[in-house]
């Protein structure tokens, strides 16, 4: 465990296996570290390191780890998903759940801790129950029409729940805290449905990006779509900034970056640096058409992700892996297209400001805001492929990982 | 009818055995010279006698007499018989009767002509109405091929039209076809899964009893110590109470976010009636008023007076209140209404810009946008000089306000200096009416000096003339007598006239204004004169060139 803002060593604590997930605790006393081949979830606490607790399943087996809103309890998902086991740290008391759904998103608590929702499978059937997280006493439990639930997400108030059902079928339900079906939203029949969904930071919206290279975006009120984003490999639009990495030579050190560079801009020998560039419209992107006979093609939206602020919608089209598409949800128009040299790994919104970064599996960072984007060469040795990155909840850093090693990105705030 | 023949012979060749020939002939028929005598052409005046000679000779004089009184007479002339029955000849009725018949025979050649030039027209019209027919057969044979073949080209393309509406057809059936055979192996899978997830259900559930049985001392949780909680209560136990304070909760949450989204809404709704009202307002305003169009005014009445009573209601506050449905309905009525109108007038106005473009420019009441742009351009240059001169006249009146503010002696100053300014301006008005006044009676001096100049002019002409008439009398008797008399007399006259002409060229340069003009006329054209009179003097004595000189001279230093 480290400073953040130092990276000073604080404590070491040793698992007794390899750790597959890990996780804090709501109030950051408590490390959760699931080993699942053991079957094993240890608990390290911050303030006293000698205190210890150790979760064992047993023959029962562990497939997945998390703690609760309230940084007490931890529920445990056993193998083939027979059910789900509530740990208490502060009773020693366990709780099951029987029947959860075996599905990527089971499991979803809302954004103030209060109530939970567990995505169930009975007779072929799914249903949800949503509990009280305080005492985890049922609240409500119902059935929901889908054909076999795929993932369910509050809203970040808290009072509407998104259920969508496999990708066979596009078919989204919209369920309010108290179980009562709001809406269902279903835009085509037959072809391969809902891939990836996002609700804006204000509850407003529901962006739903699907298969088919689209994405739909639903407002609160009537739950009606309100606008389709279309993500054609040809952008036409002149109003749309394209910003196109371009590799730059080693040998020319000339800035042509007009946009505040972070501090890490130091160049490596090694490395060829890049920049950069605006291209002019029409721009013909790179697209790639999966193989038809596999299952779960790369094509259709497979990231989204609202700003903070509520104001831009940054989508990546796996039939064109290597762009960041970045709508104006204002006026609903694409506003810039960021296209990378590499497929794009993954992106994440700061979570203060309309700042986004991405990487691409390079050993770059690239930071996107309105005012424009920059391309941040990590000061490594050797390679450094970030693989993933996460940022701080203050938006002044993030973390770059890479396989082996990770990296913290400090940004600098402007004096003003 | 061998009689047409030999009527042409003598026509054309007068020759005499041909009419001999004839003679012979016209013995034998009488009746056929007689045709013939009336179908004669234009024949040449040889032919003519040579014919008449041929007809009547001396032997059948009374013969032919009686014919052409018979003929005559047939004719409807009178018998140029002197009696009914005679030989005497009526000389004066032969000659009636030959000039009646040398007017028909005009008139007959008139009118053969003009039926030869209409026969002439008609020929050339009917060329020209076959050309006509024939080009018309030609285009109307093109059309029918034409026709045809756009005939064939629509055939073509309706059947086309059909194709293309069965390839459609059979897309369609076949896109209908696959989704029933997707929809019917989605339905086979789906059942497919069931049974197969009803299977696996059934091993989880085994295993779960396998599980639960075995008793497993490894499942369990080792703790050090208990965790508080987090929030520091202790832990309570579920009851039914619990239960119904979580619903509650629930309910609260709901509750309050519904009434965020209601309370959204609201203001939501009250910004757009308050925009709306805003509209409207300005639309009322825009629309142009009643008197300009009189024919508008019945139905402008009624709406108006709806708009009116509209307005009366719904601009009361209260109604803002209110969010009822009539009240909306009203609303949106309204503005729909005058939303409309709004349209329909700025249609006219489109439709009046474009009448004007198109060339509609001796409408008076439209102003064609190039003139209305000048004009506003003008309009706005005015403005800005006017807005510069307030600027200017405002900051002047600043000024002078600013000073009052100052002590009394400045103030004693400012009246003095104001004092000063106001006599110094009374005199330059002074001076300025004393120079108005000079340059008046300048200007009457100049023009009695002129005149009296073109009197000079004249008389020094006469003199010069008389003066001229004596050189040449004397010249051709006493030539060296009189040169030495006259010339100087001549030279002093001219002297005289040249320093009269020097005053008064004098007079002129002084006042440099508006004068000018025809002051400097009249000096080029006096020094034109000087100069011709000094070059026909210097041509007869170099005495009177030293004069000259001076004068020119003197003149050069008054001007210098």
């Amino acid at each position: 465990v480290r400073e953040a803002s130092t990276l000073q060593l604080l404590q070491l604590y040793t698992c007794l296996d390899q750790i597959q997930y890990i996780e804090w605790s709501s109030d950051s006393l408590f490390i959760l570290c699931a080993m699942y081949k053991r079957g094993i979830v240890q608990v390290w606490s911050l303030e006293q390191p000698d205190w210890h607790c150790k979760i064992d399943e047993g023959s029962a087996g562990l497939v997945a780890s998390c703690w609760s809103p309230d940084g007490r309890h931890i529920l445990n998902t056993t193998e083939f998903h027979l059910r789900i086991t509530v740990w208490s740290l502060c009773t020693k008391s366990v709780s099951y759940i029987k029947y959860p759904k075996a599905c990527q998103q089971g499991i979803a608590f809302t954004k103030d801790g209060r109530y939970m929702a567990v995505a169930e499978r009975r007779d072929c059937k799914d249903f949800i129950s949503i509990f009280v997280c305080n005492d985890w006493q049922l609240l409500r439990h119902f059935d929901t029409e889908t054909q076999d639930l795929f993932g369910i997400e509050w809203s970040p108030n808290g009072c509407v729940l998104a259920v969508w059902d496999t990708c066979l079928e596009y078919k989204i339900l919209l369920y309010s805290l108290d179980g009562r079906l709001l809406a269902t939203y279903r835009a085509y029949e037959w072809s391969l449905g809902i891939k990836s969904i996002a609700w804006s930071p204000s509850s407003q919206f529901l962006a739903i990006g699907s298969y088919d290279e689209k994405v739909r975006i639903l407002n609160h009120v009537t739950w009606k779509k309100i606008i389709e984003f279309e993500h054609p490999a040809t952008i036409a639009n002149s109003k749309t900034i394209v910003y196109k990495e371009v590799e730059k030579s080693p040998s020319v050190e000339t800035e042509r970056l007009s946009f505040s560079p972070a501090r890490a801009l130091a160049s490596s020998l090694f490395s060829t640096e890049s920049k950069y560039d605006i291209s002019q419209v029409p721009v013909s992107l790179q697209y790639i058409k999966p193989v038809a006979d596999r299952a779960n093609p790369k094509m259709g939206i497979g990231m989204l992700a609202f700003s903070p602020d509520n104001c831009f919608l940054a989508t990546k089209n796996d039939n064109i892996p290597n762009a960041v598409w970045i709508w104006d949800i204002k006026k609903l128009k694409l506003f810039v297209v960021l296209e990378q040299l590499c497929a794009i790994q993954s992106f994440q919104w700061d979570p203060r400001q309309p700042r986004l970064a991405v990487c691409t599996g390079n050993s770059k960072v690239y930071l996107w805001s309105p005012a424009g984007c920059v391309s941040v060469q990590v000061p490594a040795e050797g390679d450094f492929p970030i693989v993933s990155l996460s940022w701080h909840s203050s938006g002044d850093s993030m973390v770059l990982l890479s396989k082996d090693n990770f990296c913290v990105c400090y940004l600098e705030r402007e004096e003003i | 009818m061998g009689d047409w023949k030999t009527i042409t012979v003598p026509v054309l060749s007068s020759d005499s055995k041909d009419i001999f020939q004839y003679t012979s002939e016209k013995k034998i028929s009488p009746s056929s010279m007689n045709s013939q005598v009336l179908r004669l052409p234009l024949p040449s005046s040889k032919s003519v006698h040579s014919f008449f000679s041929a007809f009547c000779t001396e032997e059948n004089i009374e013969q032919s007499i009686s014919y052409l009184n018979r003929e005559l007479t047939t004719l409807g002339f009178p018998s140029i018989y002197a009696e009914s029955k005679g030989k005497e000849l009526n000389l004066i009725s032969i000659i009636n009767c030959m000039n009646d018949l040398l007017v028909l025979q005009h008139k007959n050649l008139r009118a053969q002509e003009e039926v030869e030039m209409q026969h002439l027209k008609l020929g050339s019209d009917m060329d020209h109405l076959q050309n006509c027919y024939a080009k018309l057969k030609e285009q109307l044979e093109l059309s029918k091929r034409e026709i045809v073949g756009l005939q064939e080209r629509d055939r073509q393309l309706q059947s086309k039209n059909r194709n293309l509406h069965q390839l459609l057809k059979n897309e369609k059936d076949e896109v209908q076809k696959l989704q029933n055979i997707i929809s019917s192996r989605a339905t086979q899978y789906n059942h497919d899964m069931k049974r197969k997830e009803r299977e696996y259900n059934k091993l989880k559930e085994r295993l779960h009893q396998l599980v639960m049985n075995k008793k497993d001392k490894k499942i369990a949780m080792e703790v050090l110590n208990y965790v508080g909680r987090a929030d520091g209560k202790r832990g309570a136990w579920r009851t039914d109470k619990t239960e119904a304070r979580n619903e509650e909760e629930m309910y609260k949450v709901l509750l309050s976010d519904y009434q965020e989204r209601q309370k959204q809404l609201l203001v939501e709704n009250a910004e757009l009636k308050k925009v709306l009202q805003q509209m409207k307002k300005e639309i009322i305003s825009l629309l142009p008023p009643q008197k300009q169009k009189p024919k508008e005014r019945p139905e402008d009445g009624t709406v108006l007076s709806d708009l009116e009573e509209d307005i009366g209601e719904l601009n009361k506050e209260n109604m803002w209140e209110l969010s009822c449905e009539t009240v909306r309905e009203q609303l949106t009525n309204s503005i729909r209404k005058q939303w409309r109108m709004l349209k329909n007038h700025v249609e006219k106005l489109d439709s009046q810009v474009s009448r004007v473009h198109s060339g509609a420019l001796n409408d008076k009441d439209v102003i064609s946008r190039e003139d209305h742009e000048l004009e506003t351009e003008k309009l706005e240059l005015e403005i800005q000089q006017c807005k510069e001169m307030i600027k200017t006249q405002q900051q002047l009146l600043q000024q002078q306000l600013m000073s009052p503010c100052d002590d009394d002696t400045t103030l004693l100053l400012q009246d003095c200096y104001l004092l000063e300014e106001r006599e110094r301006l009374q005199e330059e008005w002074r001076l300025f009416r004393d120079q108005k006044k000079n340059f008046e009676k300048e200007r009457r001096s100049f023009t009695e000096a002129a005149i009296r100049l073109g009197l000079e002019r004249k008389a020094f002409e006469e003199d010069r003339g008389a003066w001229l008439k004596q050189q040449f009398l004397s010249m051709s008797t006493d030539y060296k007598h009189c040169e030495n008399v006259t010339t100087p007399s001549a030279f002093l006259g001219s002297s005289d006239q040249n320093k009269r002409l020097m005053k008064s060229t004098s007079q002129q340069r002084k006042p440099h204004c508006s004068l000018s003009r025809p002051v400097s006329a009249e000096p080029c054209q006096t020094s034109q004169y000087v100069t011709y009179n000094s070059s026909s003097a210097a041509s007869k004595k170099p005495a009177g060139d030293s004069k000259i000189f001076q004068w020119q001279a003197s003149d050069k230093e008054e001007t210098e």
